[in-house]
């Protein structure tokens, strides 16, 4: 799931500052399982700014509520009259969801609340941890399922490297080492002889750096003649 | 300081945090009654937007009370209690609100002069400092 982190209260509180009716609109899936941007986080940063227009004597109204999935414009969609009555849209989605109501309602501002962190896993209750990078190419089935691009410091296609001590990273001695962890993984697996096969460098096309990328899935998509017919229909 | 009356809100868990309380009265040792008691199940119910409501409402202290925490009536319920009140007083002091306006704190049902004491000190908190701002309306 995408994992966020609320930003600085000091942050938020300086950008909302100059606002009269700001809604605080939060979002029920990823970032409400990662405790960043639910219902409840929601509400508790709505209380806290109101305590803080309180102590400058500043007249402000928060209204927080929370939709389904930001990101889709359908649930978007039905908060839309209280979207039109702000003058600020404070959103505690990820960026994802920010983004979305930016695109539906282009002349309202839409500020984020949440640092849009990671593609994580809990690893335990309030802990985190990243798990993929949305290369666009999974390779994890040569890896013993664990993926050396996000888990690897130097995301290194074979390894381990020099810098793998103890099962620990260089970089960092309290990250796990990827390729050892793969190792360990495929002796478990009775497929270590994988390890000793060398991968070519990555194919990074795939990835982010091409631009914006867009999947399509050609026979979900509606023909003009569909996209006509829904609209008449609403 | 401020000569108004001070509010002070205070949730107590139903085990040792409102015994020790009762405990008091019973025993005859006053405290001020400017104090708001909210009586909770365990100090682990209580959220930090709670806390915040209560100081949005006009709360001038808050102060959560649980039981001690290594003999707590739900085992880690005042642990939790603690790491919500920390949560609320650092979000305060990153909005520039005195921090010390939320307080959490342990006691047994024995512990008849604690009760007093709490109130005191969470009183003299809030008439020192005052009610938050004065945007009124905020809400």
């Amino acid at each position: 799931m995408i994992v966020a982190k609320r930003k600085p209260m000091a942050e938020i509180a300086e950008m909302v500052a100059p606002y009269r009716k700001v809604k605080v609109i939060g979002c029920r899936s990823c970032v409400a399982i990662c405790l960043a941007g639910g219902e409840k986080e929601a509400e508790a940063l709505a209380s806290a700014l109101r305590l803080k227009a309180k102590k400058e004597g500043r007249k402000q109204e928060f209204e927080a509520f929370v939709v389904e999935r930001q990101c889709e414009k359908e649930w978007v969609k039905e908060v839309e009259d209280r979207i039109d009555d702000s003058d600020l849209v404070l959103s505690m989605a990820c960026s994802l969801g920010a983004q979305t109501i930016g695109d539906m309602y282009p002349k309202k501002l839409v500020f984020p609340a949440l640092n849009t962190g990671i593609f994580g896993v809990p690893e335990e209750q309030g802990v985190w941890s990243e798990k993929c990078v949305g290369c666009g190419n999974c390779i994890i089935h040569t890896t013993g399922g664990i993926c050396p691009i996000a888990r690897c410091a130097k995301s290194m296609m074979n390894g381990p490297c020099g810098g793998s001590a103890n099962g620990k990273c260089e970089v960092n001695l309290e990250t796990d080492c990827a390729w050892y962890a793969i190792h360990e993984r495929l002796k478990l697996q009775n497929r270590l002889e994988l390890i000793e096969q060398v991968s070519p460098p990555k194919d990074w096309s795939t990835s982010h750096s091409g631009g914006r990328r867009v999947y399509v899935r050609e026979d979900a998509r509606l023909t003009q003649h569909q996209k006509k017919g829904r609209e008449a229909v609403r | 300081m401020t000569d108004k009356k001070p509010k002070v809100v205070g949730f107590c868990c139903e085990k040792h945090g409102m015994d020790s309380a009762v405990l008091a009265a019973r025993a005859g040792k006053l405290y001020d009654a400017s104090v708001r008691i909210i009586k909770v199940p365990c100090t682990g119910r209580v959220d930090g937007i709670h806390i915040l409501q209560a100081l949005e409402d006009g709360a001038d202290s808050v102060f959560v009370l649980g039981c001690l925490e290594k003999n707590c009536y739900y085992d880690t319920g005042s642990i939790e209690g603690r790491k919500r009140v920390e949560y609320v007083r650092s979000t305060l002091a990153d909005l520039g609100i005195e921090k010390e306006r939320v307080e959490m704190f342990n006691a047994s049902s024995t512990m008849a002069w604690k009760f007093p004491e709490i109130v005191s000190k969470m009183v003299e908190v809030a008439k020192r400092l005052g009610p938050i701002g004065k945007g009124g309306d905020a809400r």
